[in-house]
């Protein structure tokens, strides 16, 4: 008989680690420690990200009101004499994400129930890589097509109200649309696939057509899910820098006409962090104030997307 | 001959001659008798066990014991917490974070759950057999070797691998394919590699929950032969949901039921715990005749 | 239609032919229609977007593209210094962010324990950080890494140090994922058998979730690539015409070179912007096709 790992022959007196265990477990414990640290400095990013906002938007707002930068001053904080009346920024913000909400939740909801309800495998096989592809294009050649492309060809010929330039709000909003179109489409086509198959039987055995289902049951069944990718995707609209910077202009304007230029808080920081503002001058400190404000809004959304998906979610069982 | 073939001869003898020529599979044929014995030492004294899951009370207050080199079977209802008792004996319980133990497990004497028993040590020496086969997707060779290996073992272990799994009935039908993977192989064939996989760190007790229970007729039976073949050489304790199974193979059964408490909470307890034999002819409770004559469960 | 007579009952038919109504019908026309309108809305959208690229940078499409380094000149323009500043940059990204998005991973998913209020504040916290806009890391670039308690001014690493924790989060949460479809009854089986928790891990879980960390990472470092804003506030706008020398250089990625093109006034500038973004996109759309392709070959069903 070959001699054995344990010897089995002898009751063990102790049940304690022997040598051979005992540097494993040593072993263990050292990258349990690595790891422990590597996980805790997710934490440790957060609080980078809340104080480096923070402390200089404190110092901002010692000299410039919140009642100022709230008021209906005009946006020019960079200019001599300077302006911190934000709305111009607000409105732009708004602008876009109206307009990408527009194209993209009517588009990604279109995608995601066609995959999801009609789809062949087939053209899904096809269909499905294709949307990622999508998700892949940089932003900055996003911004050339917005620029080059969508503005003159598009705007700038077909829109009836007032004459556009080169940049306008319509532009970059359609196009930041078609960049989250697979965002919602692909979160609202889980949702929708988690949508238990008897479900569906059971309509489809009451004599529903596809629509029927799809409409009436499967999409109010999947509900929560889809809302969730819809706030998400606004998000990622309202944070969204550099198409907004190359195709909307980098003039604050509060209008009611999309076809203007326009700016938005997001494309504003990117303006100005390329302008080199001196450290510690007021310009430089606006950076922050606005992405301070700029960083509650997409942070509200995203818990409110967690938070609709907990509360709402239907209880199949 | 294909396994199936073989399966058909050996259950043709099974069938007619019970007691009688060695089976295909080529093991000395084990023992149907009982090797209960009062002189046998313990090796698992259990005293007022409980067993809970934060709030919820999976098992109360059960004492019994295992005894060395014999089979020891858990029966009863689902949800009466015998698979919970089982994996007390490996500390397997840990891997739940809100699991509590109450009472005493003690192993050759060792409380299992004293404060400076390591938990690992514990594993080395109680193997385990899961409900589902759960070979390592690895070749067959690297399977047995895992458990030697991890703990650091430098003998021969071409050797080592060959010895288990012919304890474990499987050597002829995988020595020539011993680089291959394991996820190849049948399910019983898989069941037994799981087996020859525990034993390849000689530990002195197998435990096994309801190892047959995925499994066909015909490799359940193979894996029962094989369990009377091992208990000369280790201690076995059984959870099965099917009486015939404990019957068939035990020494000693221990009977569970379940207790239905307000806001339909399933605890589990020990009804009766007595040598088979004794067991499945006079039952001792009405609560075990109940359940062995298939009233309820 | 067949009808069926029983002795003293009224005729009954029975007609299968369809029987919905025809403002139903024409609903569920309707309805497909618009989601066909959706799918060649979005899809013709992207080939669009592609064509107009590639048919406007194909003038600029030369090897001399690649060789050059960006001049005032348009005729002489180039973007070496972008494609070796997007390889310094994007590659010590990967270097930092993946040990450490992995490690954060596996200390998750394998060693933590889920009940505790701690863990639960990772993993939200990890969630919250995937979808801050990436400008807002640049914001804390700037303030913490190019100029304030690091000054490390607009440099190679900075770039670097901000991107990696922009892509963190997605390489944690893939990690994750990939983490969690090895399924448990193998590492049970491993711990039975007196293996460590460490052990389990690196015997048996990561070589069966490699296929999974591999594409994650391989996507999370595309997208390292492809951004943009974060390094408009970090300095890498400026005019660089040479290939960093070190961690401390002066640097230019490719997005950025684009930005700068694209913003150009002089029209010049634009196929040659066009051309920038094929390079760039030929290399993103390789990279996820790679991802892509790992992920389909070496998924083991377990």
């Amino acid at each position: 008989m070959t001699s054995s790992p344990t010897a089995r022959a002898v009751a063990p007196v102790s049940l304690r680690a022997t040598g051979a265990t005992r540097r494993r477990l040593l072993v263990q414990s050292v990258f349990k420690s690595l790891f422990g640290l590597a996980a805790l400095f997710t934490i440790l990013v957060t609080v980078l990200i809340v104080v480096s906002l923070v402390v200089p938007s404190v110092e901002f707002f010692r000299e410039v009101s919140l009642a100022r930068f709230f008021s209906t001053e005009a946006w020019a904080p960079l200019f001599n004499p300077p302006r911190f009346g934000v709305w111009s920024i607000v409105s732009g913000t708004a602008w876009i994400t109206v307009i990408a909400m527009v194209v993209a939740i009517p588009l990604g909801l279109g995608v995601a129930m066609y995959l999801s309800e009609y789809a062949p495998p087939r053209v899904r096989s096809v269909v499905k890589p294709v949307l990622e592809i999508l998700a892949g294009i940089p932003t900055v050649v996003l911004g050339f097509f917005a620029l080059f492309f969508v503005n003159p060809l598009l705007v700038q010929r077909f829109w009836p109200f007032g004459t556009v330039s080169t940049f306008s709000g319509l532009a970059a909003g359609l196009v930041v649309g078609v960049m989250i179109v697979p965002t919602v489409a692909s979160l609202a086509e889980d949702a929708m696939k988690a949508v238990p198959r008897g479900l569906r039987e059971g309509a489809y055995a009451l004599g529903s057509t596809r629509r029927e289902v799809t409409t009436a049951v499967v999409f109010p069944a999947a509900l929560s899910g889809i809302v969730a990718s819809i706030v998400l995707a606004g998000s990622r609209a309202i944070g969204e820098t550099t198409i907004v910077l190359l195709a909307a202009g980098s003039r604050p304007t509060l209008t009611w006409n999309p076809g203007d230029q326009m700016q938005s808080m997001a494309s504003f920081i990117g303006f100005a962090g390329i302008g080199d503002q001196p450290t510690g001058s007021i310009g430089y400190l606006t950076i922050f104030a606005v992405g301070l404000f700029l960083f509650v809004i997409t942070l509200g959304l995203n818990v409110l997307s967690i938070r609709i998906v907990r509360r709402f979610r239907e209880v199949y069982e | 001959m294909s396994e199936m073939e073989r399966d058909e001869v050996a259950t043709d003898q099974v069938l007619e001659e019970p007691r009688a020529r060695p089976q295909a599979v080529r093991q000395p044929r084990a023992s149907r008798t009982s090797s209960a014995d009062d002189a046998n030492p313990t090796v698992f004294d259990v005293q007022n066990l409980g067993v809970l899951y934060g709030d919820f009370r999976a098992v109360e207050n059960t004492s019994f014991q295992v005894r060395e080199k014999e089979i020891t079977a858990l029966i009863g209802p689902s949800g009466c917490g015998k698979s919970t008792v089982l994996r007390c004996f490996n500390r397997m319980n840990d891997l739940i974070p809100s699991a509590r133990v109450e009472g005493s497990v003690s192993y050759h004497g060792i409380d299992l759950y004293g404060s400076d028993v390591d938990a690992v040590e514990v594993r080395r020496r109680i193997g385990m057999v899961f409900q589902k086969p759960n070979p390592f997707p690895k070749s067959i060779y690297d399977n047995i070797a895992f458990g030697p290996r991890i703990a650091g073992w430098k003998g021969d272990l071409d050797g080592l691998v060959e010895e288990s799994l012919t304890k474990a009935a499987l050597w002829d039908e995988v020595k020539d394919k011993l680089d291959e993977s394991a996820l190849a192989l049948s399910g019983g064939q898989q069941q037994r590699l799981c087996i020859a996989r525990a034993i390849a760190t000689s530990p002195d007790v197998v435990l096994m929950d309801e190892p047959c229970s995925a499994l066909d007729p015909i490799a359940t039976l193979r894996i029962e032969e094989l369990m009377l073949g091992l208990r000369e050489e280790y201690t076995i304790v059984i959870v099965t949901h099917n009486m015939q199974q404990a019957a068939r193979v035990s020494d000693r059964t221990a009977f569970f039921s379940v207790d239905i408490g307000d806001g339909g909470q399933r605890t589990g307890r020990l009804v009766e715990f007595d040598r088979t034999d004794k067991m499945f002819t006079t039952p001792s409770e009405p609560d075990t005749e109940a359940y062995i004559t298939g009233r309820f469960g | 239609m067949t009808s069926t007579t029983v002795e003293g009952a009224p005729a009954r038919t029975i007609d299968l032919s369809s029987s919905t109504s025809v403002s139903r019908r024409l609903a569920d026309v309707g309805f497909l229609l618009f989601l066909w309108l959706s799918l060649a809305l979005a899809l013709g959208t992207l080939v669009v977007l592609l064509t107009d690229v590639f048919t406007e940078g194909r003038p600029r499409l030369t090897w001399e593209l690649i060789s050059n380094m960006p001049s005032a000149r348009p005729a002489r323009a180039g973007i070496q210094s972008a494609i070796f500043g997007s390889l310094w940059v994007v590659g010590i990204t990967a270097a930092i962010s993946l040990p450490l998005g992995i490690g954060a991973a596996i200390y998750l998913e394998e060693f933590a324990d889920p009940e505790r209020w701690s863990n639960r504040l990772i993993e939200l916290n990890v969630q919250n950080l995937a979808s801050v806009p990436s400008v807002v890391y640049g914001i804390l670039g700037l303030a913490f890494i190019a100029r304030g308690p690091l000054g490390l001014g607009f440099t190679v690493i900075t770039a670097a140090l901000i991107l990696v924790l922009v892509v963190l989060p997605t390489v944690v949460i893939a990690s994750r994922e990939a983490l969690r479809a090895v399924p448990t009854s193998l590492r049970e089986g491993s711990l039975a058998l007196g293996a460590t928790e460490w052990q389990t891990v690196q015997r048996q879980v990561l070589p069966a979730a490699i296929p999974g960390i591999a594409t994650g990472s391989i996507l999370s470092t595309s997208r390292a690539l492809g951004e943009s804003a974060p390094l408009l506030l970090t300095g890498a706008l400026t005019f660089v015409t040479f290939n960093p020398g070190g961690l401390d250089s002066a640097y230019t990625v490719l997005p950025i070179q684009i930005f700068r093109w694209v913003s150009e006034a002089r029209l010049e500038f634009r196929p040659l912007a066009a051309a920038a973004s094929v390079v760039l996109l030929v290399v993103l759309l390789g990279m996820n096709a790679t991802a892509i392709l790992v992920r389909n070959r070496f998924e083991k069903k377990l």
